[in-house]
């Protein structure tokens, strides 16, 4: 965050803007300077052609993460949360506008990107075993043997499982599953983590552990982590900033910095003054969003 | 107790038949259909060694060739076949052309292309065993799971890898139960086509015995086919266990759920 504010009167702060477009507007969602941020989308656009028609998913998103960031983004269901992260991780191509890492355009799946999905029973190789499985991208990319089995005894340490590496993935609960997932992701050592909707299958009890331990290994590793929720108490329990789509054709509503302390507990945090405040605000807007409401500013911008 | 209980399960129905076989040959002999002791008797004394050797061997040596065949070409070029949409399109229409003409009819035409030995014998098994398996393969191929290919592919798997454990594995079941199909059209045809302008093999020998009504030395022969059969089964279920055992604990598991 390289400018934030805090107004003590305000109950809640939209992250500030630094940079200004030409024409004097304010895109929502940026918050550095053009040469400093590690993941950027700029105006990006998606159209999807059908028989029955174009159908246009997402208008014009512009925000940008920088390095070490834990960013949620909330939107309304059909908001093309999961459109706009396959555009981000390389998957499928924008109509227009671009996504840059580092500055350099992203065509296809960017080597320092992992994604963990939501599916986790369809993103698993069912044909590997668990410890096989964090180990096969590192195998891809030519590892040595010491090192791979050091990497993935570490991730499958940090997500702890490290007492099923010889299991079929299909062995274990849903939960496990998405660790064996993280893990993999962990393993690989990307410098941007996206995750699509990732505990939204999994049981109210699992998915509070699996934030705590998404929490942490953010805090271990440094990674930048971009984590598309629908959930808005997931979104501020777990991010340092909330961005919120409006519904489709999706454009970023607000961007709302989560001045809640790094330290997060369950059971605190949850219940204090701020998160609530926090949860309210973001409730608030999107309900709005899924009345149809858009900021006039990023409207305009398209 | 358990293992009692599964052979009887195994050995019940065939001791049926053969209880049946024995009790409606007792009555006046018949020239067609031997007793089961005949049968026997027959079988000892016909398919010696040298029976073996100069017929069974090279008919099973040709039908694993072609097995083998089948399984690397239909595999190889249903991968190539399932992964362009081009190809797809400029191939199908031919290959239902091909696949509709019976191998058999091919025979006389192969005989002057190719000759009357081994090379013609196993063409013909594979040109009827490999369907199965291409189709399967493209199949297969074709019905790979989406988050699982968008997986690979953010993980930047090369091409190499990505056939060797997405493509590949993920049509397994598919590819698996092509090959099952292809086993036994295999033995078709092994037979069949050892039965035009052949010298030896088993197919050979029960046309001969047929012709020289040496009927309990054909019988001998038909009985010799059927343990075959049932041994290539048995080979595949061994095969198939191993290869596919994740995708029957994933099933089991999906069932129960």
């Amino acid at each position: 965050m390289t400018s934030e504010h805090k107004h003590p009167t305000n109950p809640v702060v939209s992250q500030s803007r630094v940079d200004e477009t030409p024409d004097g507007r304010i895109p929502v969602g940026k918050t550095i300077p053009d040469e400093q941020p590690m993941l950027s989308v700029q105006n990006l656009k998606k159209i999807y052609h059908t028989d029955a028609g174009d159908m246009e998913a997402i208008r014009n998103v512009t925000f940008d993460l920088p390095k070490g960031q834990l960013a949620c983004l909330v939107g309304p269901s059909g908001s093309g949360k999961t459109t706009l992260l396959k555009c981000i991780a390389g998957l499928m191509e924008p109509t227009a506008g671009e996504v840059t890492l580092h500055g350099q355009q992203v065509t296809g799946p960017p080597k320092s990107m992992a994604v963990v999905f939501q599916e986790y029973g369809r993103s698993l190789f069912p044909w590997l075993r668990v410890a096989e499985n964090v180990e096969l991208p590192l195998k891809n990319q030519g590892m040595d043997k010491s090192k791979r089995h050091h990497l993935v005894e570490e991730a499958l340490d940090a997500v702890g499982l490290s007492h099923v590496p010889k299991s079929y993935p299909w062995q274990l609960s849903g939960g496990m599953q998405q660790r064996v997932a993280i893990a993999r992701a962990v393993a690989y050592q990307p410098e941007v983590l996206l995750m699509d909707e990732p505990f939204a299958a999994v049981d109210a009890q699992t998915r509070a552990d699996l934030e705590d331990l998404v929490r942490g290994v953010w805090q271990k590793l440094g990674v930048s982590i971009l984590f598309v929720t629908h959930d808005i108490d997931e979104s501020v329990y777990l991010g340092e900033r909330v961005i919120i789509l409006s519904s489709s054709p999706t454009i970023v509503q607000e961007d709302v910095l989560v001045d809640l302390p790094d330290e997060r507990d369950q059971l605190e945090t949850r219940s204090s003054q701020r998160f609530s405040e926090l949860r309210h605000h973001v409730y608030e807007q999107i309900q709005l969003a899924k009345k149809g409401f858009r900021p006039e500013d990023a409207v305009a911008h398209s | 107790m358990k293992y009692i209980r599964s052979a009887l399960h195994i050995v019940a129905l065939p001791l049926i038949l053969l209880f049946i076989w024995f009790i409606s040959t007792l009555g006046e002999p018949n020239f067609f259909i031997p007793t089961p002791q005949q049968l026997v008797e027959t079988f000892i004394n016909t398919w010696t060694a040298d029976r073996f050797l100069g017929d069974v061997f090279p008919s099973l040596g040709r039908l694993i060739v072609g097995i083998a065949l089948s399984i690397v070409v239909g595999i190889v070029g249903g991968l190539l076949i399932g992964s362009f949409r081009w190809l797809r399109a400029l191939l199908e229409p031919t290959l239902e052309f091909f696949r509709a003409i019976p191998p058999t009819v091919l025979i006389p035409v192969l005989m002057l292309l190719v000759g009357v030995g081994d090379d013609m014998k196993v063409s013909v098994i594979v040109l009827g065993a490999v369907w199965p398996i291409l189709l399967n393969t493209i199949e297969g191929v074709r019905s790979m799971d989406e988050v699982l290919a968008d997986t690979s592919r953010t993980y930047g798997m090369n091409r190499v890898n990505t056939v060797r454990y997405l493509i590949l594995p993920s049509a397994m079941p598919q590819i698996m139960a092509g090959i099952r199909q292809s086993l036994s059209i295999a033995l078709i045809l092994m037979v069949i086509s050892e039965m035009f302008a052949s010298t030896e093999g088993l197919g050979f020998a029960i046309v001969q015995f047929q012709r020289s009504f040496a009927i309990p030395e054909m019988w001998s022969g038909i009985a010799l086919l059927g343990f075959i059969g049932v041994l290539m089964s048995f080979i595949f279920q061994l095969a198939e266990r191993w290869i596919l055992g994740w995708y029957h604990g994933l099933r089991e598991i999906e069932q129960s759920a």
